[in-house]
């Protein structure tokens, strides 16, 4: 088991950067490639992403060379927070969506209410105070301070 | 010469010392002092929160404030490590070695005391460093053509990729995906649309503070989330009087403080090494010239004071080679030349003499800035101790939100704080594999301005590759990287890891590993393989 996940990693690895390469290599001459005198704008992404691809393939070759025991981890973690990292990606949405339909200040709580419930030693209590008072700084320096043009309190659906 | 180094010198005080300028300085160094404590928040995303906030700013604040966040932020690193044995940032994880034993013998106060004023002295000879050789450096750089403006480019990006953390070969890929990156949006000179995918919110390119907050900020909460163990605070307990010194202690940090200086400046002057190596070097160098270097780990007063001092004295002169060529060397400095881009300042050799007072208000604001730190820390060093206790479950909620409105401020746009939620998957997905994202943001920062100088060499050559080789300058920048390339390669062939440097990833996370006797086994073992 920990044999194949220490040689998955680079592999991954190697095949992300030859995915990204190949992405712009295929990409780039649809932007016209010009000459090297007069390049194009397909020129660079083109030589990149094929340059690119060439390290991605090195990257996952040496993945057979690497000894066992070497690697010194796995792709995920030891103990992987699917909850948290969900929490924490959300927040950011939870501001987009409160923030448009109800303005900044459901906005900020709920992006740190929802990244807040993320931790294990969450309890509504704490959640909800954290976010109340960041909420009321937050509100009072970006907006009365720093003008930020946001629309502190508004109900309208997009 | 030096006269006129001084003059620009006086002048930048009277720049620095306008009320306007000395305030944004103060709130710099304090912003950046505290998050330096604070574990878990790094000067990368501080800047990246603060950068739209300066939108409003005179170009000369802005650039003072956000330079005193990662200055303040390396004072603050340093309690940190020495009274918590927590490596929240890395060029400080190789102090936690020898302060944090100090701190179990109750002598905590005295590393830090002489930590704040060492670091004083390597900052201000890293300062001296830059009022001195800047001028020269631009002298040389303003004769450079579009083909030696390119080879240095790639010098920087190869050096900035391959010297710092992880594997060289990693390092590159990631400059060139912040290459990529940076040619999202309309090309400069035909106005063509490149992987715009259609949406319109790209046309201007993917937002650097979303991309700087996507990878520094999501990403490392998301590695950092109930990750850390409780923090250990018995020990630190440190007040005022403790942090005085006694004679003989002053006596033996004088040397190593020297040596300290000039090792981090050095590192500071090649390209790519930053201070996280200079704190490594400094560290091997002090166990070299030590009567007694089996006596290191177990709180010698000169493990801490010299890597401490050759910290300060690298990042200050890291400032070299952003300000007078304009070619930054780490993530922070490339953050630093973005926001002058913001503001409309064209980095490069030019920029001291078309804006001497951003030059030389920023250096002066350094002194200022450093004397301010030192009275921080010497005073209120019991505010700082009560910080160090805030809890990670507070922290970040908060720090999501300044993350949401720092980006939604920079356009007014809800659009790039959903581009910053793309960007941190894809950068926790890279820290995963193994990569380390830092080098994007010097592709990023760098790439449209390498493309464009790049084009212009072909132009003149007439698409002649040779160009590059047969510039007499340019030639030696492009040996350079050949040279940089072969060591590499002969490094790994030689069996020894990529990394030499550097201790293992494990210990540069905060709170990963928080074994007392573990960790600073592992780092010493990595910082005696330091070449010399």
């Amino acid at each position: 088991m920990k044999h194949s996940l220490l040689y998955k990693r680079d592999f991954y690895a190697g095949g992300l950067m030859m995915l990204l390469g190949l992405f712009a290599a295929l990409n780039g001459p649809r932007y016209t490639l010009g000459t090297l005198m007069h390049m194009g704008p397909g020129f660079m992404p083109t030589a990149l992403g094929v340059l690119l691809t060439v390290l991605g393939i090195v990257i996952a070759g040496s993945a057979f060379t690497t000894k066992e025991g070497e690697g010194e981890e796995g792709i995920l973690p030891e103990h992987p927070q699917w909850f948290a990292w969900g929490c924490i990606l959300a927040s950011p949405l939870a501001f987009i969506l409160f923030g448009k339909v109800g303005g900044m200040i459901p906005g900020t709580f709920m992006c740190v209410f929802v990244a807040a419930i993320g931790d294990r030693d969450a309890t509504w209590r704490s959640v909800v105070a954290l976010s109340a008072v960041v909420t009321f700084f937050g509100v009072a320096l970006f907006h009365y301070l720093l003008k930020i043009p946001m629309p502190v309190l508004k109900w309208d659906f997009l | 010469m030096i006269e006129q180094a001084l003059a620009g010198l006086w002048y930048g005080f009277s720049v620095a010392f306008e009320p306007q300028n000395l305030m944004w300085c103060f709130v710099g160094v304090l912003v950046g002092n505290m998050v330096g404590v604070l574990p878990g928040m790094g000067p990368l995303a501080t800047i990246s929160i603060l950068l739209p906030l300066t939108f409003g700013m005179k170009p000369v604040g802005a650039i003072l404030m956000l330079a005193g966040v990662m200055y303040g932020a390396q004072y603050g690193g340093a309690i940190c490590s020495i009274l918590l044995n927590l490596p929240c940032h890395p060029p400080h994880a190789v102090t936690c070695l020898d302060g944090f034993p100090m701190t179990k013998q109750g002598r905590g106060g005295v590393a830090l005391g002489l930590t704040v004023f060492s670091s004083f002295v390597g900052a201000s000879w890293g300062i001296t460093e830059m009022i001195f050789l800047s001028p020269i450096l631009v002298k040389v750089a303003l004769e450079f053509g579009p083909a030696e403006i390119c080879s240095l480019m790639a010098l920087g990006l190869l050096a900035g990729s391959t010297l710092a953390r992880g594997s060289p070969v990693k390092g590159v890929c990631m400059t060139i995906v912040g290459l990529l990156l940076g040619s999202v949006g309309s090309d400069l000179e035909t106005g063509q649309q490149r992987f715009t995918f259609g949406l319109a919110e790209l046309d201007d390119g993917v937002e650097l503070i979303a991309l700087a907050l996507g990878l520094f900020g999501i990403a490392e909460f998301m590695t950092s989330v109930n990750q850390t163990a409780a923090i250990n605070t018995q020990y630190s307990n440190v007040r005022l009087r403790d942090m005085r010194p006694t004679k003989a202690d002053v006596k033996r940090s004088i040397f190593p403080a020297i040596r300290g200086t000039l090792v981090g400046s050095l590192c500071s002057l090649i390209p790519g090494t930053g201070p996280t190596i200079a704190s490594f070097v400094a560290y091997a160098t002090e166990k070299k010239v030590s009567k007694t270097p089996e006596k290191f780990g177990t709180g010698m007063i000169e493990g801490v004071v010299c890597p401490e001092t050759s910290t300060h004295s690298s990042v200050q002169g890291d400032f070299i080679p952003t300000m007078s060529l304009g070619i930054p060397g780490d993530a922070v400095m490339a953050l630093l030349l973005g926001a002058l881009i913001i503001q409309g300042i064209v980095p490069g050799p030019q920029l001291i003499s078309q804006h001497p007072d951003i030059f030389w208000g920023l250096v002066a604001s350094f002194w200022i800035g450093n004397i301010l730190l030192v009275l921080l820390n010497v005073p209120l060093i019991g505010i700082w101790v009560k910080m160090l206790t805030i809890p990670y479950k507070y922290l970040y909620p908060s720090a999501m939100f300044f993350v949401c409105i720092g980006v939604y401020a920079a356009n007014n746009d809800f659009f790039q704080v959903g581009e910053v939620v793309v960007i941190g998957i894809f950068g926790y997905v890279l820290l995963r594999l193994g990569f380390h994202p830092a080098p994007i943001l010097l592709g990023f920062v760098l790439g449209p301005r390498f493309e464009e100088n790049f084009r212009r060499a072909m132009l003149i050559s007439r698409g002649d590759l040779a160009t590059f080789v047969e510039r007499p300058i340019s030639a030696v920048f492009v040996a350079l990287c050949v040279i940089l390339i072969g060591a590499q390669i002969y490094v790994r062939l030689k069996g020894s890891k990529g990394d030499v440097y550097l201790p293992p990833e494990k210990a540069l996370h905060p709170g990963a590993e928080q074994e007392t006797a573990a960790q600073p086994a592992a780092l010493s073992a990595d910082a005696t393989r330091v070449p010399h």
